[in-house]
């Protein structure tokens, strides 16, 4: 039987606020434990929450980067489960009325096409605190820095069909959150965190079959892992003449599997109920229409003008607005060459080659756009040849000149194109090579234009590399077929 | 709406109360006659109505972005039952 | 010393009749002497107090004493006092020093005046009667073996006795005005919003308000100005100015609209409260007020809504007594559960299990739309009771409890417990202000006239109830509890 996975993800992002969503704590990484867990984030007897302002306009900045509906009202409910981490025994999340209605989010497949996947809505919620496993005498310590940090729950529907497209539906939320700024979208410090739904059914079949959830995966990889294990177990199962069981896994990265979570289903059940400690939060129309004039250009719209304003491949455009960073940095060099597509290809080639062997991000490149910009002017107005582009490009990333110019100057690296001086250096080299000429004039035409490179070699080390290659090439034909 | 001895015990465990056998009876017999009392709720008519959930009209009013409060970690912790290293201790949570 | 109001002493204090020291010490006198028979004060700060009282008479020497400076207080056990035990009259919180000071403590604090103490009270403020504590109960001063009210009884109590001038309460279903009605002293339940919630321990986050306990109008006006105001770590406090309540005290009667609602004087009245509060009513009918009947139809619903309400919004606020951060812990736990589970059960009373359960209950899947949302809907009929009777009148005037304080272990069964909430428990769902002033006695036990006004209607109760102080002497009886032949 041919099957279909359907696959729909809810993904948490931490927004990237200065203090927590309903108090005045700080939300930096890596504290010494509890040291950012004011009164209110512990729960202590008579705390009130107050909500962040900036959590409310990141959470609406996504709502409009998806085109979704932005509900005027949207109203705080609580939660109530008991968990260590959570200090108060309920958290403070959006059940009803979710600040970010219904939107879309666009993502890019390999095969070079896109596909809209629904986003159901988003809400703003609390995140809740760590517990840590180590030995504390058989007892877990508890670490509430992390409590009342912002979180972005972004429910998606069903629409995810494959594992690889789970993956892009996570990267393109990726590229937007990071795109406007309001997650620093860090996944191994959890600032990304996916709750994936998976369930199979015969290609063809209306109905769905039934899910499993899997928690918390914490990677791209992982998550195209985990669900291409699951789709995989769920078949298997049901071939076997089994049942899928609605429940709740975890997937085990060391194992490479997803494991039924201890089937403790004592049914949960939330009691969901409107926060008394906070008020409804009603957005104006000003201050939405303010932020949505503030929205940057985001990577979908990004990567159409790209590839249909810039002529850029759509391999291309889709790399190069992949990240924020990556597209400022190749808007930067394309404006001051003013040549789109040989600034694509130093961004992607030299550039990206020499990030990635020095293991640095864009952000942290020694070579600057301007600077870039600068070199890829001098290879198209030939002042300088390819190779000698890579030595300017070299230099710069070692630090030794502060423009292309600078060094091509101070390397003489500037192409020569005087046909007198090529001229004088071909004559020098077939002078110098004998035997070379003698079998030149033998063979046919098919082994000259082989046999060539020798002599174009001798001639491009005679000049260090700055004679003009196209020239020599010429040059050397006439002189040697003349010989 | 009736209540069981079964629903005591149910909402006993959501809220995390641990009852005996007794008071988990003597428990029924009190909540049934609250819930008889509440169920004097079910004859009006409220449809249309919508609910209240704050006496006032009011909206949220938002704060500012800005870290206000310090590290009050020893303070705060000394009224803990259980602290070692900063951290909270609590029964080994199996996950 | 003792028998002077708030506003009396102050003036005393500015004539130099006496320190604040002196003034200190006698009432901390009074309650070594007599407490111990009352139980009014869970924690005495009188350390605390005392050097309060050296700093206030120091900035009067120094000429830099504000209205009430130097004047001595209480406050219920519901308050964060830092570095004093906040109990909330619970076992849980038995060992709670709080690390940080509620807002209304800040505001007294900075006016100069001197916390006595933290007064007794039902635990986590839920009851009608202070039994409820697990402090053990309050007596009534008027009467040894009657109870004081709830759940605000232990500040009622000491104020009625004698040993402060004032106190801070809290009223969820009425209990700052049936504890104020059942000792003879004035209270007010300001409207939802306008004095901040935080660092007060919540029970029913939208119905809990904050407010005066006092041996007049006066001084509640005193006090409210003090404690009221826009507080921006309680998204619920109201942004609006705060008026010198005082300003309007004297203002006339002529011409106010007092409306009685009918269904507050009907079957289970107390015959003789229901004389008592007509004839306080014949007062303002002296004074050039007109009355007028009035209905408030969706009176009966308001227990059955408050029932569902506040024991839900209270099994989600008391989820963070869990043993893990702050109070009463199990010993040896055995897992995870079990520490819930024990701590919970060791350190929470009865009542407040009771209310724990039908919270949970009524929240839990299948019965929410039944009870909780229903009773959400309840509560808008409600409200608009009140905004359409004000479209008529300036104010409502109805006894503050069906009967004069009962007697101590006379209600066992928790349902005819909350039926004595009948007249004070609307306005909480409502939001809007009430206040409870002496208005005679049946016997020994005092009787409350409870008078409410319009959200934020507070100068002009204070007005209604200040001009029945001036023309009567109820508030100035005092019981002969607690008079010493000094």
């Amino acid at each position: 039987m041919q099957w279909e996975a359907v696959i729909g993800l809810e993904v948490h992002v931490q927004l990237a606020t200065q203090s927590k969503i309903f108090s005045g704590a700080s939300t930096a990484f890596g504290a010494e434990p509890n040291t950012q867990a004011c009164a209110v984030d512990l729960g202590l007897p008579g705390v009130l929450p107050v909500l962040n302002e900036a959590a409310v306009a990141m959470a609406v900045q996504f709502g409009l980067g998806i085109n979704a509906e932005i509900p005027e009202t949207s109203i705080f409910d609580r939660k109530n489960y008991f968990y260590p981490d959570l200090p108060k025994g309920y958290q403070t999340s959006q059940m009803y009325h979710p600040i970010v209605g219904p939107g879309e989010v666009e993502i890019a497949l390999d095969d070079g096409t896109t596909k809209r996947v629904r986003v159901h809505h988003a809400h703003l919620e609390e995140d809740a605190g760590k517990s840590l496993h180590e030995d504390f005498h058989g007892m877990t310590g508890i670490d509430l820095n992390r409590a009342g940090t912002p979180l972005l729950e972004i429910v998606s529907e069903p629409d995810m069909g494959s594992a690889k497209e789970a993956v892009a539906y996570i990267k393109a939320l990726h590229s937007i959150v990071t795109y406007l700024g309001i997650s620093d979208g860090n996944m191994a410090e959890g600032s990304m965190r996916c709750d994936v739904n998976v369930s199979v059914r015969p290609k063809g079949q209306e109905t769905l079959g039934t899910r499993a959830e899997i928690k918390n995966v914490n990677s791209f990889r992982f998550v195209e892992k985990a669900i291409a294990y699951e789709i995989e177990r769920q078949i298997e199962l049901i071939e076997d003449g089994g049942k899928v069981v609605q429940e709740t896994r975890l997937y085990d990265p060391e194992a490479d599997e997803t494991r039924s979570m201890r089937t403790k289903e004592e049914a949960n059940d939330y009691r969901y109920f409107p926060c008394p400690d906070l008020l409804p939060v009603v957005l104006d129309q000003a201050y939405v229409e303010h932020l949505r004039e503030s929205l940057p250009e985001l990577p979908a719209e990004k990567r159409a003008r790209f590839e249909n304003e810039l002529g850029l491949s759509a391999y291309d455009a889709s790399i190069l607005s992949s990240t924020r960073p990556m597209a400022e940095y190749f808007e930067a060099v394309k404006d001051s060459c003013n040549d789109a597509k040989l600034a694509a290809n130093w961004v992607q080639g030299e550039l990206a080659g020499q990030l990635n062997r020095e293991n640095l991000d864009i952000v942290d490149s020694p070579v600057s756009a301007a600077q870039l910009g600068g070199l890829i002017c001098r290879v198209s107005d030939e002042t300088i040849n390819g190779k000698a582009a890579k030595q300017v490009f070299m230099a710069l990333w070692n630090g030794e000149g502060a423009t292309a110019d600078e060094i091509i100057e101070a390397k003489g690296l500037k192409q020569v194109t005087d046909t007198g001086a090529i001229e004088a250096m071909i004559d020098q080299v077939i002078a110098d090579s004998p035997v070379q000429v003698a079998q030149y004039v033998e063979a046919d035409e098919a082994k000259r234009g082989k046999m060539i490179g020798y002599f174009v070699g001798q001639v491009m080390k005679a000049s260090r590399g700055t004679a003009n290659p196209q020239q020599v090439n010429a040059l050397l034909k006439q002189k040697l077929d003349q010989a | 709406m009736a209540l069981e001895q079964e629903d005591v015990r149910r909402a006993a465990h959501l809220a995390r109360l641990g009852l005996n056998d007794d008071e988990a009876e003597r428990y029924v017999d009190d909540l049934s006659r609250i819930l008889e009392m509440a169920d004097r709720l079910q004859a009006v008519d409220t449809q249309g109505v919508a609910p209240l959930a704050h006496p006032l009209d009011a909206t949220q009013r938002l704060r500012a972005d800005e870290v206000t409060e310090a590290n009050q970690r020893e303070r705060f912790q000394r009224c803990a039952p259980a602290v070692e290293n900063g951290l909270y201790l609590v029964p080994r949570v199996v996950e | 010393m003792h028998d002077k109001t708030l506003t009396e002493l102050a003036a005393a204090l500015a004539a130099g009749e006496f320190s604040s020291r002196e003034l200190t010490e006698s009432l901390l006198g009074r309650i070594e002497r007599l407490d111990g028979e009352l139980n009014s004060f869970i924690t005495v700060t009188a350390d605390q107090a005392l050097s309060a009282a050296d700093a206030a008479d120091a900035a009067r020497a120094k000429g830099d004493a504000g209205p009430l400076t130097g004047l001595p207080l209480a406050l219920k056990d519901i308050f964060c006092t830092q570095g004093v035990r906040t109990s909330c009259g619970s076992k849980m919180l038995d060992t709670f020093v709080s690390p940080y000071d509620a807002t209304v403590v800040e505001k007294l604090a900075a006016a100069g005046t001197i916390s006595l103490g933290k007064t007794n009270m039902d635990e986590f403020a839920m009851g009608s009667s202070n039994e409820n504590s697990f402090y053990g109960p309050v007596k009534n001063p008027w009467d040894l073996s009657a109870v004081p009210g709830g759940s605000s009884g232990g500040s009622a109590a000491a104020v009625a006795a004698g040993l402060v001038p004032a106190a801070l309460g809290t009223d969820t279903g009425g209990s700052i005005r049936q504890p104020a009605a059942f000792c003879g002293i004035t209270g007010l339940k300001p409207t939802y919003g306008r004095v901040s919630r935080y660092g007060m321990v919540a029970y029913a986050s939208s119905l809990d308000q904050a407010g005066p306990m006092a041996r007049s109008a006066e001084d509640c006006a005193l006090l409210l100005g003090t404690i009221a105001g826009h507080d921006l770590r309680d998204s619920t406090s109201v942004a609006r100015g705060v008026p010198d309540y005082r300003d309007e005290l004297e203002a006339s009667l002529s011409g106010l609209k007092i409306g009685l609602p009918k269904e507050y004087f009907g079957d289970g009245l107390d015959p003789e409260v229901e004389t008592a509060v007509r004839d306080a009513i014949k007062v303002y009918e002296s004074m050039g007020a007109s009355i007028r009947e009035v209905s408030l139809p969706h009176t009966d619903l308001a227990i059955p809504a408050y029932y569902v309400i506040a024991p839900a919004e209270a099994s989600s606020n008391l989820s963070r007594y869990d043993g893990v951060r702050f109070g009463h812990r199990c010993e040896n736990p055995a897992d995870l559960i079990d520490l819930y589970k024990r701590s919970r059960a060791e350190g929470f009373g009865e009542e407040v299990k009771r209310r724990i359960l039908i919270g949970t209950h009524t929240l839990s899947e299948g019965f929410f739309d039944a009870y909780y949302k229903k009773a959400q809907q309840v509560r808008r009929l409600i409200r608009q009771d009140f905004l359409d009777a004000f479209e008529d009148v300036d104010v409502l005037m109805g006894p503050a409890s069906p009967t004069p304080a009962f007697d101590l272990g006379a209600k066992k069964d928790p349902v005819s417990m909350y039926l004595q909430d009948i007249y004070t428990i609307a306005i909480n769902l409502a939001g809007i202000p009430g206040i409870s002033v002496p208005a005679g006695f049946v016997g020994n036990r005092p009787v409350g006239l409870q008078i409410l006004g319009p959200h934020f209607a507070e100068q002009q109760l204070l007005n209604v109830a200040h001009q029945f102080q001036q023309a009567t002497d109820w508030h100035r009886r005092q019981p002969a509890f607690g008079k010493e032949n000094a």
